[in-house]
């Protein structure tokens, strides 16, 4: 079947971005800077607040024309598009697993003569992660359904060639849907397996209020 | 090409006939995955374990494979499917097949809903001799359903944002007009603009309600946090 | 009376509109022994939380060892401290939390040697040494490599006390650490108090309730009731002579 390497790279690719922008934005809303604050604060809301497949068109179509940018490839367009939507959702999990953390570590580690940096890398982050990979992992797995809509934008993905096969050999339509159906469970399967495992590591090692 | 305001005019009337659509939509398919998920919740709750297993297996299949590929499924292979296939009418897909993914969300919040009442409530209910309708009625479902309602209406918002998927099997949607508008006049970037401030409008102050009912509700449900809030302190 | 390892000059604290402390003026002596003692709600666990620098006096002063805690000159007037002068005043004091406050992702050797690898500088090798050797001081030699939710709370506190001293601090203060614990596990904490306290060289400053253990080891008792000191003076004095009625009241509901 063609088009599965795209759908995996387009995966890894947003997974990856999305994760960095999680953390640089979870830690940009709890920064003692109220601009740096108020600016991610925003940008949290207004990717959550719109549609991810509006923001593709938006970062496809619209974008370009704004400011003559053009985002290298429809590659990029689509996997940026992905990896700020899914970004701004999880920079929530970065930054409440953060603030959960019982405050008595804090002051553990205070007491300890820690510095703040090496508060957050020694105590603190250590504990969060781990609340956050369960997470993470729930949304690698709407980040693999995701991937579905950058054959919107015109990347030759799966569901590409799928829909381009079908419309050659009509009546093999349904055998043509259920396999890519297949082939996204199987996919998915892995990571499902990686949450639930997750889901059980999480509540170890970790203090929280 | 910058930004021009013309367009914007222009493009107004028809994205802003796309909202009702959308909206209304939402409403349809959202309504239609509440009702789904109570099927889930009960065929699940029958204890005949391949059955269980045959259910839970379907749902983690819905759950797991993207809502675009079942939508496409539903609108161009259902009517090949031999003997029950049936050519079915966009929004009809639109509806059956948001509805249906959804559904298996909501189910999972019917059911930690439900499991997340005391077997004491339970065992009081069986002593004090109630019949099997007045313990869900009375007992626990009273108990089970408030507690959900924040996580249920933020199904509603998640909603909202995946109907724009159906514009690709040609529902007249926001995001479909102002595609429409964008292929016609060679302008996307106002009338998508204008759809995503659409959307930011309409979810945002919605997303904030549900955020305060459930800070209300943890107030009432927990009482370890009396104020129910949720420190917003610098962490230091 | 020697140069005294920390002095409180008339300390406030409020938090919001309620005033916990309303004047605490306290010198503790280098190796002393002090006993906080008084109802709940008096203020005793907040004065040892403003020497940890955990809480912010609302005026008043603190100093450590001849320097300023939460302040600093300049330009011969005080300034509020930065982070960077209070690690440096910070590190003479350690702390033992009510609630142990282990790290629970790390084993019981790595919660003591964390601090002085990462904060002293201490080579791994003899941090490690020092972590065992005050983890068998403990009675915990045999259990490095458990992590915390395998101990029972009289190990944890154990373990918390251990990484205190790891830091060799010039004092180390003690919030009600048995009043976490079940009754049966109080004993063994308490031991470990009274070896550490006979070693003599470092100042302890504790908030209990155990009166008996308090006259066992203290130096000096003081009692705090309403945000003040109200009394203070030898065990003997405070715990069985004083003509105070409040003072009274509140010890006649530890005699049996």
């Amino acid at each position: 079947m063609k088009g599965i390497n795209i759908t995996i790279t387009v995966l890894i690719a947003s997974a990856i971005l999305s994760y960095l922008v999680a953390f640089i934005a979870g830690f940009g809303r709890l920064s003692n800077n109220i601009f740096i604050r108020k600016f991610t604060g925003f940008y949290v809301e207004v990717f959550r607040g719109t549609s991810l497949i509006v923001q593709l068109f938006w970062f496809y179509y619209a974008l370009p024309g704004l400011f003559d940018i053009h985002l290298a490839s429809d590659f990029w367009a689509a996997v940026i598009a992905i990896a700020m939507n899914y970004g701004a959702y999880m920079s929530e999990i970065v930054r409440g697993s953060i603030l959960s953390v019982a405050k008595g570590q804090r002051e553990a580690a205070t007491a300890l003569n820690m510095s703040r940096f090496q508060r957050m890398r020694l105590v603190i982050l250590p504990q969060a992660v781990r609340m956050m990979l369960p997470e993470f992992g729930n949304y690698l797995i709407q980040m693999l359904k995701a991937t579905s809509l950058v054959s919107l934008v015109g990347l030759t993905d799966i569901l590409y060639h799928g829909d381009i096969f079908r419309s050659t050999h009509l009546s093999l339509a349904p055998t043509v849907y259920i396999l890519i159906l297949v082939f996204y469970f199987i996919l998915a399967l892995p990571l499902i397996w990686l949450t639930r495992w997750a889901e059980k590591q999480s509540s170890k090692g970790v203090a929280s209020e | 090409m910058t930004w021009n305001w013309n367009y914007v005019v222009e493009s107004l009337p028809a994205i802003f006939q796309g909202m009702w659509i959308t909206l209304g939509l939402t409403i349809a398919c959202y309504l239609f995955a509440m009702l789904f998920g109570f099927v889930w919740t009960f065929v699940r709750r029958i204890p005949w374990r391949p059955l269980q297993m045959v259910v839970a297996f379907i749902m983690e299949f819905i759950r797991s494979t993207p809502p675009l590929v079942q939508l496409f499924f539903l609108y161009y292979a259902w009517p090949m499917v031999p003997y029950v296939g049936l050519t079915l009418d966009p929004i009809t897909v639109a509806i059956i097949g948001l509805g249906v993914h959804f559904s298996t969300y909501i189910a999972e919040i019917y059911r930690s809903g439900i499991e997340s009442i005391d077997k004491g409530q339970w065992e009081a209910a069986t002593a004090l001799n109630l019949s099997l309708k007045d313990k869900w009625t009375k007992i626990i479902l009273p108990q089970a359903i408030p507690p959900t309602i924040p996580m249920l209406g933020n199904y509603l918002i998640i909603m909202f944002k995946e109907v724009p998927l159906t514009s690709t099997i040609g529902v007249a949607g926001m995001l479909h007009m102002a595609n429409n508008f964008g292929s016609k006049n060679f302008a996307y970037l106002e009338p998508l603009t204008l759809v995503a401030l659409f959307f930011l409008v309409m979810s945002y102050p919605t997303a904030v309600l549900f955020r305060k009912l459930e800070q209300k509700m943890n107030r009432r449900f927990d009482k370890s946090n009396p104020t129910g809030k949720i420190d917003k302190g610098v962490v230091t | 009376m020697a140069k005294p390892i920390a002095v409180y000059n008339d300390v406030h604290k409020s938090f919001g509109d309620v005033e916990v402390l309303k004047g605490i003026d306290l010198e503790i002596a280098p190796a002393e022994k002090v006993a906080l003692i008084g109802p709940s709600g008096s203020g005793k666990t907040t004065i040892i939380r403003m020497l940890m620098t955990l809480e912010q006096p609302t005026s008043g002063t603190i100093v450590v060892d001849g320097q300023y805690l939460w302040h600093m000159e300049k330009n011969g007037e005080l300034v509020p401290a930065n982070e960077k002068h209070l690690r440096q005043v910070r590190g003479d004091i350690g702390m033992v939390f009510q609630h142990f406050n282990l790290f629970p992702h790390m084993s019981i050797l790595e919660n003591c040697m964390v601090a002085p690898i990462n904060v002293k500088g201490v080579p791994k090798k003899e941090a490690r040494e020092r972590s065992v050797e005050m983890l068998e001081k403990v009675g915990l030699g045999d259990k490095l490599d458990d992590y915390p939710s395998q101990l029972s709370g009289g190990q944890k506190q154990r373990v918390a006390m251990a990484r205190a001293l790891v830091m060799r601090p010039k004092i180390m203060l003690f919030d009600e650490v048995t009043s976490a614990l079940d009754p049966e596990l109080v004993g063994e904490v308490l031991e470990v108090i009274r070896d550490i306290a006979k070693e003599g060289e470092m100042a302890m400053v504790l908030v209990t309730h155990e009166m008996d253990f308090a006259r066992d080891i203290a130096d000096r008792v003081v009692f705090l009731d309403e945000g003040r000191i109200a009394e203070q003076g030898t065990p003997e004095q405070v715990l069985e002579n004083s003509e105070s009625e409040r003072l009274n009241s509140f010890l006649s509901r530890f005699r049996s």
